[in-house]
């Protein structure tokens, strides 16, 4: 049978697909043990220090997992809707990120390994790594940068191609995920070239740290949609095909990807809500900015379950909830990503309370925090991912899903439900109670409220415990899937219903889009960053506390 | 564009109830006095121990069972180490640090905050049982980070 996609592209996605899980791997060592020293099970060897493992967890699986697997899935769809394969300058663009991105991995891991950067995936200053830290995240960065140009560029080509013509949505949806994270990363990218950079390598002395802590967080929130958007990809355009449905309305699904572009970024004040230098005018402007996504939120939540409900009845489901039994319960491409949506409810919920201005001290840097982010980029997210992995890999190496391989893959998605239960459950509990995130053992000097926190602790270990299982089944199933029989599987994309009515041209104007998000984020930040400027306050010396 | 009728409605009361919550934490955040800790009051953390008042850190009675405690989280501790207040007390904490970013939180309260250098940061609680409350770091700050803590009792 012919090979479905050009070899030099599916070698560029599959490439990033295993490079994303190696790194996921690897985090998963690292949570596997923090979470039996948090539960007292073990001690650490010598040498190795808790926070160490923290760093390379959050880094692995926040910054790696997620960056390299986005990429590559945003590269396939680019082959699939814009012109079949990719453009040689967005091919070779894609190749130099990934080497980039790749290197930047490497000398990051390098460096936690050597103890020189145990300041965790958020890097707070005034805490000081190594400089060299510092600049393989520049490489991770920049290196998503050419990758992005690479998928601009095959777009730019195409609408000139097709001038008065709508473009794929799934390349629409593509290209505001990258657009979002090109946008978002300018702040990180300030952050670390300009402050910290300079100060590590001692060329500075000192570093505004209010300043680099919202430079962080105006890149930290987007950073959660630009690993939320590819999993809404696969909801709105791969589901409905899988399920044998229609997309229930294209011009809908376009105005839900513009809002988040919108409202993601001006947002990041959420996140420092407890922080002094703050004025409480611009932390709550930016909660109620923060707010507006639940807006596409509700009309994404609207889409999916009337697709769901009008494949059902058409497949002659009857009465109030006939549909529900119809849909496709064992086929793994369907349930896995089911999974994941039906955890974003409450994980969506949990994150409204983070988000409510005062109601954040209650559980500000507590474990509930931890359980949140858990529940959404490492459920939520990581399952959708999950079933992606489970067809985007057989139809690019030309193999087919075997039965074998779909049950498998049904029984990670319950061994991860389970463990994530346990683990993210008891974090949410022992979070209200108080127990903070980012903590090695302790039982502070036997206080009884710590002592209190304990069994969740335990319970905390058993979850992580069966996540890591199911962790070494993925990879399992991952190396699986390029070893099945050769033939075709689809890529599937699904077609919008005959009944929905055409798409404004508006919502592929980008210039009026990007100027308005500009307009959203100089109104949200540039009073308060104007004050941090104008603080007198001398700023910090780095300080090495590990 | 066209949007279908059970999706305006949908819509409609998702947004009217999202409204109705953004103006109950923006009432309670501007006229009820819940607004997050966020005071502004610059410091150099280098010279915290010569600025008053973390010159004398420490708790000072300001008003009948009313006290201000002016506290210093440093790695990994907090000082001064220890404070007894009577029952019903209210202290005004101020906490500053001289190096790296820290956290002041109680569990069981709402006292929760960010102590970030050269910046004071500000918040008031009234304690009305009594008992031994742990005041622990919850922002990551170094190697010691679990063993930041000290104790407020109440009696």
């Amino acid at each position: 049978m012919e090979h479905p996609v050009d070899r030099r592209d599916s070698r560029l996605v599959l490439s990033h697909i295993i490079f994303a899980y190696i790194a996921m791997l690897l985090g998963g060592i690292a949570g596997l043990l923090q979470g039996l020293v948090r539960g007292g099970m073990i001690e650490l060897p010598a040498g190795i220090g808790y926070y160490q493992l923290l760093t390379a967890h959050g880094v692995l699986m926040a910054l790696v997992f997620t960056t390299f697997f986005i990429i590559g899935f945003l590269y396939s769809t680019a082959v699939k809707t814009l012109g079949g394969k990719l453009l040689p300058v967005a091919r070779n663009l894609g190749w130099l990120g990934f080497i980039h991105m790749a290197f930047g991995t490497l000398l990051a891991t390098v460096m936690i390994l050597l103890n020189k950067a145990t300041v965790l995936y958020t890097f707070y200053a005034p805490m000081q790594a190594s400089p060299f830290f510092y600049v393989a995240l520049v490489f991770i960065v920049v290196g998503s940068w050419m990758s992005g140009f690479g998928l601009f560029y095959q777009y730019k080509v195409w609408r000139r191609e097709h001038k008065g013509k709508l473009s794929p949505l799934l390349a629409f949806m593509a290209i505001v995920t990258m657009l979002l994270w090109q946008i978002a990363t300018i702040g990180v990218a300030l952050e670390v070239l300009l402050q910290l950079i300079p100060w590590s390598f001692g060329w500075v002395e000192t570093v505004n740290v209010m300043l680099s802590r919202t430079l962080f967080w105006y890149f930290g929130h987007p950073l959660v949609y630009f690993w939320l958007l590819p999993a809404y990809m696969c909801w709105y355009v791969m589901i409905p095909k899988i399920i044998g449905g229609k997309i229930f309305s294209d011009a809908l699904a376009r105005l839900s990807f513009i809002l988040f572009l919108l409202f993601s970024i001006p947002v990041g004040f959420h996140h420092q809500l407890m922080e002094p230098g703050i004025s409480p005018f611009w932390k709550y402007l930016q909660v109620v900015l923060t707010f507006m996504v639940v807006i596409p939120s509700l009309m994404t939540a609207f889409s999916l379950f009337a697709t769901f409900e009008i494949s059902g009845r058409e497949k002659g489901g009857r009465g109030l909830f006939g549909w529900w039994k119809l849909l496709p319960w064992k086929d793994v491409r369907f349930f896995a990503p089911f999974v994941g949506m039906l955890v974003f409810i409450p994980a969506g919920a949990g994150g409204l309370i983070n988000a409510s201005n005062q109601m954040n001290a209650v559980v500000h840097n507590t474990l509930w925090v931890t359980g949140h982010f858990h529940l959404t980029v490492a459920t939520s997210v990581a399952l959708t991912f999950f079933g992606i992995t489970y067809w985007l890999v057989p139809a690019m190496s030309g193999r087919t899903l075997t039965a074998r391989m779909n049950k498998l893959g049904i029984i990670q998605t319950i061994l991860w439900a389970i463990g994530m239960f346990f683990m993210s459950g008891s974090m949410h509990t022992v979070g209200l109670f108080g127990s903070p995130r980012r903590t090695a053992y302790t039982t502070y000097g036997d206080h009884p409220d710590a002592v209190l926190w304990m069994p969740y602790h335990v319970a905390m270990a058993i979850g992580g415990t069966i996540l890591f299982i199911a962790v070494l089944l993925m990879i399992y199933n991952l190396f699986a899937l390029m070893r099945t029989p050769q033939g075709y599987t689809e890529y599937p994309i699904a077609e919008v219903t005959e009944h929905a009515e055409s798409t404004p041209p508006l919502l592929e104007r980008w210039g009026v889009w990007i100027s308005l998000v500009v307009v959203l984020i100089l109104l949200a930040y540039t009073v308060p960053v104007m004050e941090m400027l104008q603080h007198d306050v001398p700023g910090s010396k780095g300080f090495v506390t590990w | 564009m066209h949007i279908h009728k059970l999706e305006k409605i949908w819509l409609t009361f998702g947004i009217a109830m999202l409204i109705v919550f953004l103006v109950v934490l923006g009432v309670a955040t501007f006229s009820m006095g819940m607004a997050p800790p966020s005071h502004s009051h610059a410091i150099d953390p280098e010279q915290i121990e010569n600025t008053p008042p973390f010159d004398e850190p420490g708790l000072k009675q300001v008003g009948e069972n009313e006290y201000e405690a002016v506290m210093i989280a440093y790695t990994f501790g907090y000082k001064p180490n220890d404070l007894t207040v009577p029952v019903g007390a209210t202290v005004h904490f101020k906490v500053t640090s001289p190096d790296v970013v820290h956290g002041f939180a109680i569990p069981n309260t709402n006292v929760n905050m960010m102590i970030v250098p050269g910046e004071v940061n500000h918040i008031t609680y009234t304690f009305d049982e009594a008992g031994e409350y742990l005041v622990l770091c919850n922002e990551y700050c170094g190697g010691g980070h679990e063993f930041m803590r000290t104790v407020i009792t109440v009696q």
